[in-house]
């Protein structure tokens, strides 16, 4: 038995995945089941208490699941994951374990739109209180960090831009503030960027984007880096201090370098109760089999269409990490290097009205809000997922008025390039 | 050794050949990482016995407590201990006298003492520092996996339906300790400092 490594697609295809016990089932079963039946009563006292390694209920857990969690942790290089029913539920069982009412977290300003509201709205009733910092200012992390600082939150490749953000740098100020860096890798993929190389304490997805990859089911994950010293300083008493819910535990002491992903477990998912369905999970999980191959031919095909905008006369700019002229290529070369992911805004010189035309002309490209499906997509962010925003907050996010936003599918780059074309040309 | 990042085979020859364990600092509250750990070892099988002076007289799920590691009358294959890492160093000087000596010597999860290890390993004890034997079997037999856990193992084999009370293989293949490597490098880190 070697202690080898294996690569990132066996790991795609095999990790947390094997036969099933009962019935020899090779694909993994659908556990399409709300509870488990106890052995006796001891066996349900100890599953109970965090005693036991085992199943309850479907809200806490389920085998089905529990293979999405642990393909993706090994895909990551975490610990641990827990598997939530979306990327919007991931962030705000994050949170609950780290932040209380009157608490702060410093979050990078360009981020996805959804993300952007629910910072400033929703969290704000529960008083988490977002503070604002920009991912081009490294500094400004630095600045807005204060004593009740609690996390930094980022997105690898930024929705809606595709900007690349400096992992690393936003790392550092982390460390040194001694909080965690909580990475949002929807748009990259762990196939493109691995945020726990780069510092990142947990990395939070969307699984309805690239990882599902078909466009076909909502879901979310949450991945512990096991990284982070959860005990010092009683900064983090969901994790350091003894829990009245299970009897006095305290779950890094009982857990180790995984107490984060059981306590978005046992004290998120179970008490505010976003559990993602068996079934979306299988979905998932086979989209995450082919993860390698389709993230592979998204970014040549992503690269082929921008390319092929950057030269089209209609076009006002193009900003794509993976264009050598781009502001973001240097980054993109260091965190992305087999690809700098599918998803980018152009702008049309003939703006808002012309965003509208081209999308209203396009055949193959969907008119959707979504990103991350095999299909390509496209939508106009300022009047939808941005819509939101202020005008100088659309614009300072990447998402102004004549800004149109492509999620570059697996068709063949030439009938892509051939529907932008005649779309562009009316 | 290094105690840093332990190779899966170091672990899995350790818990695939001991047959008997001495858990000191065993705790008889049933919310202690202690008693669950006794509990969960004592169902895969193992020989537990709970060293603890402080419940001499009582049991642990059927094990009569012994207060010290000479009063367990018999050779003992693992002393898994159970205490802050300022309490270890008696523990394995105890240990050192013994006769036969204990083939390993455990620390838990959160307990590490360098100059103790390295005493033990000079006399030929193989030594784990900040892991927890119930967690490592969990891993290795990817029993741990309904928790979410990384097991970092991989089998195209179909497993038995586990029942109570049944030994796991932990023969799997695995992973290496690289794919957790992030967080081996804060735990040395962290030692480092401190
Ligand atoms: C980068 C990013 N994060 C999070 C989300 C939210 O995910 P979900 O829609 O699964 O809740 C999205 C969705 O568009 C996204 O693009």
């Amino acid at each position: 038995m070697s202690d080898r490594l294996p690569g990132f697609s066996t790991l795609a295809v095999h990790a947390g995945a094997q036969p099933d016990p009962t019935t020899g089932a090779r694909a993994t079963p659908i556990y399409q089941t709300t509870s488990f039946v106890f052995n006796d009563a001891d066996h349900a006292a100890s599953l109970f208490g965090l005693q036991a390694f085992g199943n309850i209920y479907t809200r806490i857990g389920n085998p089905t699941n529990a293979v999405l969690e642990e393909r993706v942790a090994a895909l990551e290089g975490g610990t641990a994951a827990l598997a939530v029913a979306s990327g919007h539920a991931a962030q705000v069982v994050v949170l609950q374990q780290l932040l209380q009412p009157g608490d702060e977290f410093i979050a990078a300003r360009k981020l996805y739109g959804g993300s952007i509201n629910q910072f400033t709205h929703a969290f704000k009733s529960f008083g988490w209180n977002v503070v604002w910092a920009d991912p081009d200012d490294i500094a400004s992390f630095e600045r807005a960090v204060t004593p009740r600082t609690k996390a930094i939150f980022i997105e690898s490749i930024a929705n809606p831009a595709g900007s690349i953000t400096d992992i690393e740098a936003i790392s550092t100020v982390a460390r040194k503030a001694g909080v965690p860096l909580i990475v949002d890798n929807t748009l990259a993929s762990p196939y493109l960027i691995r945020p726990i190389d780069h510092g990142a304490d947990i990395v939070v997805h969307s699984l309805t984007k690239f990882l599902g990859g078909h466009g076909n089911s909502l879901g979310g994950i949450i991945v512990d880096a096991g990284t982070f010293d959860w005990s010092t300083g009683g900064k983090y008493p969901m994790l350091s201090e003894p829990r009245p819910e299970y009897h006095g535990i305290r779950l890094q002491e009982t857990f180790g370098n995984f107490a984060f992903a059981i306590a978005c477990r046992v004290l998120g998912l179970r008490d505010l109760g976003p559990a993602l369905s068996p079934f979306n999970a299988f979905m998932i999980l086979t989209g995450i089999e082919t993860l390698p191959l389709r993230m592979q031919k998204h970014c040549d095909n992503a690269k082929a269409v921008a390319e092929f905008l950057a030269g089209h006369p209609a076009v006002a700019s193009v900003s794509y990490a993976g264009l050598p002229s781009d502001k973001y290529n240097q980054l993109a070369r260091k965190y992305a290097p087999k690809g700098a992911g599918a998803v980018f805004t152009f702008s049309l010189k003939g703006g808002y009205d012309a965003g509208v035309s081209l999308v209203s002309k396009l055949q193959l490209f969907s008119h959707l809000a979504n990103v991350g499906d095999t299909r390509s997509l496209v939508i106009h962010p300022a009047s939808t997922t941005h819509s939101q925003l202020d005008d100088a907050a659309k614009i300072k996010s990447g998402a102004g008025p004549d800004v149109v936003r492509l999620s570059v599918g697996i068709e063949d780059k030439e009938d892509l390039i051939a529907d932008l074309e005649q779309a562009l040309a009316g | 050794m290094n105690h840093d990042a332990y190779p899966d085979n170091y672990i899995r020859g350790i818990l695939n050949s001991v047959k008997s364990i001495a858990m000191v600092g065993a705790s008889p509250v049933n919310v202690r990482p202690s008693y669950f750990a006794f509990k969960y070892l004592a169902q895969r099988g193992y020989d537990m016995i709970p060293v603890n002076p402080g419940h001499v007289g009582k049991d642990l799920l059927g094990k009569p407590f012994v207060a010290s590691l000479r009063d367990i009358g018999r050779p003992v294959d693992m002393i898994d201990i159970f205490r802050n890492s300022s309490h270890i160093m008696p523990v394995v000087e105890e240990a050192l006298t013994l006769d036969p000596l204990p083939k390993v010597i455990w620390m838990q999860l959160g307990a590490r003492d360098d100059a103790a290890a390295e005493k033990a390993e000079a006399a030929g004890i193989k030594v784990v520092m900040n892991r927890c034997p119930k967690i490592e079997y969990g891993r290795l037999s990817s029993e741990i996996s309904w928790m979410g856990v990384n097991s970092r193992t991989l089998s195209s084999k179909r497993p038995p339906a586990p029942t109570q009370g049944m030994r796991l293989s932990l023969n799997r293949m695995s992973v290496g300790g690289g794919d957790t490597a992030a967080s081996d490098r804060a735990a040395k880190n962290k030692s480092e400092q401190s």
